[in-house]
């Protein structure tokens, strides 16, 4: 790419990263949430491949890292459904603090507090993992297939 | 058997196991292949566990997903017609990975391969266990779209075509029955099956039915094969790897399409039997499906039509709507998962000795080399043609009752027509590929390695034993069940609110 490109990557790249843990953290405060965040995480990502190519995006998040990272946001996310079983139902929210003061309706959540949603920042962690990892993962291998044509695939016979 | 209360509290895991199984064998299965066939093994087998300690259910388990009350949040609901549809899908399910350990041997990557599987088996076990529309939606996404990589899995140019032909009819589908829930979503403002039953009852709308009705049929109808929609089958079935293909054939399109199709027009829309549409349509998929099967040169591809051709059975007996018509429907339906799955098994057997051939003039006599592939396929495809005593005699027999019964002479005459063409195919496939003379090129071929042959005549030894689900001790805690719950018709919303704890 051509010497602006690469120079407004070099200083956006960072900030569309933070970005996007932002959305994820923020997800049960503002709009977005895991999927969304975990798609502009993804984003820097991809457009540090476009800019540089994609052996300087691969130095930063191999395929490998990628593939365990999405595999370890899906077995988070099924963990926190799993701890919930321990306390009730699969997928309850544990870590609800049930504000005792009202009677009628039991708020878990405080409006504009981040730590206040019991599990669902959690949650989006993890979807922000699942999503992110994936989606850098289905660009690498599209890359992949394009430069190797004729390489072997998946599951190939031997 | 658990009591109630606690049998509630392990519904989840019917879906959240084998996403576990899924996720850590994409994680670990890289690192040894060993682990990866332990993972594919062992998941179907707990979940078989689980899901026959509910046989004998007698109550509806209402399940609320994170503690929400439906119709607000998801609800799992386990009835009579659930547990039959969990039992049939997991126990072809483990049989098919015993067998992928031997078999998958000739494919790299088998991790991803019991990855997809798993995920696959997720989807169909959340289809069958779900309370809600699109919830349901979501399940049948999952587990299409895994069959749609795993039909592709050998990646070679026939199979990547069939696959891409099945991809692009199965979206299709479901954006049918995406626009369909989306119409009963707008009319009845709930996601809830028993909710949206509940306010179509309350305030009934002739034309909306109708509309979804025909949506549902054509996205479901997609799913199952029934014939105007078939096109995809006999080319997406044959080329995915034999177990897979077992899966396929066997249970996916019966816990995706006809699960779904039926659950829906009985329990939620309250068509039963579907006028005489679903009728027709079964007695137009059996015959064609069975003349087609005729003239089919290759192995995979007459099973493949031949379960067109049973899946019409099915939804002939379905279309009747009578009691007997929805047990045989039901019968058949679990006869023709086993036997059909063992029939691409056998088939698979018979692809791995011979390294790939799967056209009939080219194979024969192999009868003497690989004696338990012969006689359990001898097995499954008499029970599919229906020659007693095996289970498929008796759920055909039960059809042809259920059709006379309901007064469908021309129905129940074609039945035992298109039921002896069925027998002429399937001795077909046995003359050419089991009796006969050895051709000198497969003078060195050997048996199959033991797990598969386990697989193979378990399998067997379960079609044989299916004849017996018609006596009346074993009859009332599987099959009567599950006759009920279709029965009930819209009394479905009604049970399910009353189980809620």
């Amino acid at each position: 790419m051509t010497l602006i490109v690469k120079t407004i990557t070099r200083y956006t790249v960072g900030l569309i990263l933070l970005f996007g843990i932002y959305i994820v953290l923020h997800g049960h405060l503002t709009p977005g949430g895991g999927f969304a965040g975990g798609v502009i995480v993804a984003l820097s990502f991809v457009h540090l491949m476009l800019a540089f190519g994609r052996e300087t995006a691969i130095k930063k998040m191999s395929e490998k890292a990628a593939g365990i990272l999405e595999g370890l946001g899906a077995i988070m996310f099924l963990l926190i459904a799993f701890m919930g079983l321990t306390t009730g139902y699969f997928f309850y929210n544990f870590f609800r603090r049930v504000d005792t003061t009202e009677t009628l309706v039991e708020y878990i959540g405080r409006p504009f507090a981040l730590f206040s949603a019991g599990i669902i920042p959690l949650c989006n962690i993890a979807i922000c993992l699942k999503v992110g990892a994936g989606l850098f993962a289905i660009f690498v291998a599209l890359t992949f297939l394009k430069m190797n044509g004729d390489a072997a695939g998946d599951g190939e016979k031997k | 058997m658990f009591c109630a209360k606690e049998s509630c509290s392990i519904l989840p895991l019917f879906v959240a196991v084998p996403l576990a199984g899924a996720f850590l064998s994409s994680l670990l299965g890289k690192t040894s292949s060993k682990i990866s066939d332990f993972l594919g093994s062992l998941v179907p087998a707990i979940l078989v566990l689980l899901s026959f300690s509910f046989i004998g259910l007698k109550e509806v388990l209402v399940y609320k997903m994170g503690g929400w009350i439906p119709p607000f949040g998801i609800v799992f609901v386990v009835d009579g017609l659930t547990v039959l549809m969990l039992v049939t899908v997991n126990v072809v399910a483990l049989m098919s990975t015993i067998f992928s350990i031997s078999y998958m041997e000739k494919y790299t990557d088998k991790w991803k391969y019991y990855t997809l599987f798993l995920l696959m088996l997720t989807g169909m076990n959340g289809a069958v266990i779900t309370g809600d529309m699109f919830n349901l939606f979501v399940w049948l996404e999952i587990g299409a779209i895994s069959s749609y990589a795993l039909v592709a899995f050998g990646t070679e140019g026939e199979e990547l075509e069939a696959s891409f032909k099945y991809a692009v009819m199965s979206s299709v589908a479901s954006l049918f029955i995406l626009v369909g829930i989306g119409l009963l979503y707008s009319y009845t403002s709930t996601l809830n099956m028993a909710d949206i039953s509940r306010t179509l009852v309350a305030k009934p709308n002739a034309n909306l039915i109708n509309f979804v009705f025909i949506l549902f049929l054509l996205g479901f109808g997609l799913k199952s094969a029934i014939v105007p929609f078939h096109s995809w089958l006999p080319d997406a079935h044959p080329s995915a790897p034999a177990p897979i293909s077992a899966m396929l054939s066997g249970v996916l399109i019966k816990s995706l399409g006809i699960y779904a199709l039926v659950r829906i027009f009985y329990n939620v829309l309250g068509v039963a039997g579907g006028g005489r549409v679903l009728l027709v349509l079964g007695l137009i998929s059996m015959v064609l499906g069975a003349l087609l099967a005729i003239y089919q040169k290759d192995l995979k591809r007459l099973l493949a039509y031949s379960t067109i051709s049973q899946v019409g059975y099915i939804v002939f007996a379905f279309g009747l709507g009578t009691p007997l018509g929805i047990f045989a429907g039901l019968f058949h339906l679990i006869n023709h998962a086993v036997a059909k799955a063992l029939m691409f098994l056998n088939a698979g057997s018979v692809v791995y000795a011979t390294d790939n051939v799967r056209d009939l003039d080219q194979l024969g006599g192999l009868r003497e080399k690989m004696p338990v592939t012969a006689n359990t396929s001898l097995i499954g495809s008499m029970s599919i043609a229906g020659v007693p005593p095996l289970g498929g005699f008796w759920s055909k027999l039960v059809i042809i009752f259920a059709a006379v019964e309901s007064k469908h002479w021309a129905g129940a005459f074609v039945a035992i027509l298109v039921s002896i063409v069925t027998l002429a195919y399937y001795l077909k496939l046995q003359k050419l590929v089991f009796f006969g003379k050895l051709p000198v090129r497969w003078e060195n071929i050997k048996e199959s390695p033991v797990l598969m042959c386990v697989s193979m005549i378990v399998l067997s030894c379960i079609c044989i034993a299916l004849g017996l689900l018609l006596l009346p001790q074993l009859r009332s805690v599987f099959l009567d069940p599950a006759v009920e719950v279709l029965k009930n018709g819209v009394g479905y919303s009604k049970a399910v609110f009353e189980n809620i704890k």
